[in-house]
């Protein structure tokens, strides 16, 4: 067992939590985060895998850049989703009746 | 009751597959693998331009999958002031005013520029790069923005647009003109690989601080919409 | 003369994206009719070069694979990529006419727009495992936005869930490709494919597989787990669905059925083969049952996508250990379905697009007496539903006339149910909608009229995938064409 195994042993350990977190959790930005978790643990797993015979391999390094970017588009993608969805409905889950609920004006919701 | 079987049910599912994922990592650990990508490399980086290896898969071997995770990001970026309607992304409302941040402000806006062209230097050879560097430039506009020094090109007018395109047209001009000169795509000539790709790397460290910092800054919404298809709204 | 078209198919898309994003609508449009002559142009000009010469590896920068990313120009994928051409054009063309241009977010739709279509290319040529996962996350995300462009909270939550699913998805593919990594130590489909040929002791790729078609077949929206694809596709405006059900939900299709086509011999099993025909079954009979019972037009077609989508995967039951006639025959099966149901449900979604343009209403119930008025929309959709249906001569009785050849040849004859049942259920959604748009007592007198020219783009649709059952011979016989030097299939 060589510590870049213990990684990917790791890795598939966040993955499992996240993928807990992606099922259960209803709220949407801690949904995010579950999936950023798992996320994380799919490279570690990609990362430790590939390095724990013959020390640093810089493709799955390289490959673990690209995957964080891509992975930064989508959560930033998500939120900016995630914030007007909240503005306009009032709502921080995807639960509940299809029904458009108008916008709590009342609140002064303008920004939050 | 319900819920806890519920919950209960999700993991031991969520278990089952941890256990699974754990015994095929062992597995896959015990064999060899047919071919020796490292070495590969290895024999090619002098080709390639740049002293780290991590920076020349980046740039030159899988060259085609950073120009297109460049453009997820711009897609993300398009997406994110697509929602975003507000005549100006620059509200006075969203300053805070602390005394504090103005004062760490001054300290830390030049060391964290100065961090970030180091890190884009140190990218070809040693880890760092455009990706780091521009998150570095991202995080000291977002302070900026906090503390309320006025940014006018992140209205969502033609700067902005300009900003975000910028490092993917540039990269994607390098692709086309090798193309002219060489015969291949993406295929850099060996004499100018080095140049070409602090070229890229500059560029895009700018448009992916612009695509970072117009996400944190298009998040405040307003309220023009567009309703549904033969809806009634 | 192969360079320049490769660069005309992969960087087009993504330079008109750019420019298109510094242009208004208006101009954004123009840019956008030049790029996708550009564009059809190039995909004819590959389709002649591929139909002619066979098909070829095309190493990216001169780094030869596992090294650099090589993509693969083979029959299957040209006949891709011009179906996307085609597809994507006459969204392309619609959306021009029929978005609003004086809603400035339209203006987004272009780039997304490009960036989808750059993200369908790279899908359609790729071998590199990857790079597919990066354009799988390109096609993704633009769709998301496209989804999401300026809409109501209904819009949002149809996109985030979109999203969630689509990310879902991606992450089980990419944890699929940590383990190959880690077991070939190479990247590309072709050298695993080959690596698995000369040792076929393989204990872990078979988990990877399961992952990575796992991923996939939730973003092709497997029944059940279809769920986020009805109110996506319902809500996006006309073009927008139409480039969704068409070609974004084939996109992760094709990965899928490359793989399986590759390395399914050596990693899949009986059980995986079958569970796979069989969701698909179910998604034929639960699609059907619920396009059905929906009140809302689009949600028709969009559930009838979902119904469509699962024929598709007969594809893994009858290519898994049978003779090679049968499995050929089930891949021509699967290529004509993907055409056929793209051009029928383009036509169909831009049709609907055009009758609720017309009725000022999203319900089937209100396009009471709009047979008189609209006549042309109306017979675009009916032309596409025979095709959905699988009446001869249109493209989708070609497919499922294979698939059910094929399933006799390979003695699974329970496909049939299938193929019967889903053939009748879809008739029954089209003509609930064709006896709704004949009831006379309509109190709306008044109908917007929509241009000719959003008339005509859908007619020319549904006519290809009418006609499709006729040209299906030559359409084939390229599909077939693997490499030029005899390699793979």
């Amino acid at each position: 067992m060589t510590p870049s195994l213990l990684y990917a042993f790791a890795g598939a350990a966040l993955c499992g939590i996240g993928l807990f977190g992606f099922i259960l959790i209803s709220h949407l930005l801690r949904k995010l985060l579950a999936f950023n978790l798992m996320g994380s643990g799919a490279f570690l797993v990609l990362v430790g895998l590939a390095q724990h015979r013959s020390g640093p391999d810089p493709v799955p390094q390289a490959l673990v850049l690209t995957g964080i970017v891509v992975a930064i588009a989508a959560t930033a993608l998500a939120v900016v989703l995630i914030r007007r969805y909240y503005h306009l409905s009032g709502k921080t889950s995807l639960e509940g009746p299809a029904q458009d609920t108008p916008p709590d004006q009342a609140r002064g919701a303008r920004h939050e | 009751m319900n819920r806890v079987l519920r919950t209960s049910l999700v993991a031991s599912a969520c278990l089952a597959f941890v256990a699974g994922l754990a015994f095929v990592i062992r597995e896959i650990s015990a064999t060899a693998t047919p071919v020796d990508l490292p070495a590969r490399l290895a024999e090619n980086l002098g080709r390639s331009g740049v002293e780290n290896p991590v920076t020349a898969v980046l740039l030159n071997f899988r060259s085609y999958d950073t120009l297109l995770e460049i453009g997820v990001l711009v897609i993300a970026g398009i997406a994110g002031i697509s929602v975003a309607r507000t005549s100006s992304l620059e509200d006075p409302e969203l300053r805070t005013s602390d005394e504090l941040l103005y004062a760490l402000q001054r300290w830390l806006i030049p060391l964290m520029l100065l961090l970030a062209g180091y890190l884009l230097w140190a990218g070809s050879d040693r880890p760092g790069g455009a990706f780091q560097a521009g998150a570095v430039l991202a995080a000291s506009g977002i302070l900026m923005r906090l503390g309320g020094i006025p940014m006018d090109f992140l209205r969502p007018g033609l700067m902005l647009r300009l900003g975000l395109s910028l490092g993917f047209a540039v990269f994607l001009l390098v692709a086309v003109a090798s193309a002219l000169h060489g015969g291949e795509f993406l295929a850099y000539p060996p004499e100018l690989a080095k140049t070409l790709i602090v070229v890229i790397e500059t560029v895009l460290t700018l448009s992916i601080a612009m695509v970072l910092l117009a996400l944190f800054v298009s998040a405040p919404v307003n309220d023009a919409e567009e309703p549904e298809e033969g809806g009634s709204g | 003369m192969t360079l320049w078209l490769m660069a005309g198919l992969l960087f087009t898309p993504l330079a008109w994206a750019v420019l298109t994003l510094l242009a208004g609508f208006r101009r954004g449009r123009t840019i956008t009719w030049l790029g996708i002559v550009i564009q059809v142009l190039v995909s004819l000009a590959l389709w002649a070069v591929v139909a002619g010469e066979g098909g070829f590896q095309y190493p990216l920068g001169g780094w030869q694979a596992p090294l650099g990313i090589e993509l693969r120009v083979d029959g299957l994928a040209v006949t891709f990529v011009m179906l996307t051409a085609l597809v994507a054009a006459a969204s392309g063309l619609h959306a021009g006419f029929y978005l609003d241009p004086d809603k400035q977010w339209h203006r987004y739709f272009w780039p997304l727009f490009w960036f989808l279509w750059a993200g369908l290319n790279v899908v359609w040529l790729g071998n590199d495992l990857f790079n597919l996962y990066v354009g799988l996350e390109l096609i993704s995300l633009s769709a998301v936005g496209l989804v999401a462009l300026g809409g109501q909270s209904e819009a949002l939550r149809a996109a985030l869930r979109y999203l969630m699913a689509a990310l879902l998805g991606s992450l089980a593919y990419l944890l699929g490709v940590a383990l190959f990594y880690g077991e070939f130590g190479s990247l590309s489909l072709s050298g695993i494919a080959f690596a698995l040929s000369q040792d076929s002791a393989q204990d872990g790729a078979g988990f990877a597989l399961v992952l990575m078609l796992f991923g996939l077949a939730l973003k092709t929206a497997l029944f059940p787990m279809h769920r986020w694809l009805p109110p996506a596709h319902g809500i996006a405006r006309s073009p927008v669905s139409a480039l969704l059900s068409a070609l974004v939900v084939k996109g992760s299709f094709y990965i899928a059925a490359r793989l399986w086509l590759e390395l399914g011999a050596p990693l899949g099993s009986l059980a995986l083969a079958q569970l796979l025909g069989l969701l698909g079954g179910m998604a034929v009979f639960w699609g059907g049952w619920q396009a059905l019972r929906q009140p809302k037009l689009k949600q028709v077609v969009a559930y009838s996508s979902v119904a469509q989508i699962g024929y598709l995967f007969l594809l893994f039951p009858l290519t898994w250990n049978t003779t090679e006639v049968a499995a050929l025959q089930a891949q021509q099966a699967m290529t004509l379905q993907v055409i056929s149901h793209a051009l029928a449900k383009a036509a169909m979604f831009l049709s609907a697009g055009n009758l609720i343009m017309s009725v000022g209403s999203n319900q089937v119930n209100a396009l009471a007496g709009v047979s008189h008025f609209l006549p042309f929309s109306l017979f675009s959709f009916g032309l596409a539903g025979v095709s959905l249906m699988g009446l001869p001569p249109t493209g989708g009785f070609a497919a499922k006339w294979m698939f059910l050849q094929a399933s006799l040849a390979t003695s699974q004859w329970w496909w049939l149910v299938v193929l019967l049942g889903g053939g009748l259920l879809s008739a029954a959604y089209v003509f609930r909608v064709y006896r709704a748009s004949f009831v006379e007592d309509s109190n709306i007198d008044h109908f917007f009229h929509p241009a000719r020219r959003l008339e005509i783009i859908p007619m020319i649709l549904a006519l290809l995938s009418l006609g499709l059952g006729l040209m299906a011979e030559p359409v084939l016989s390229v599909m077939a064409l693997a490499f030029a030097n005899g390699e793979g299939t």
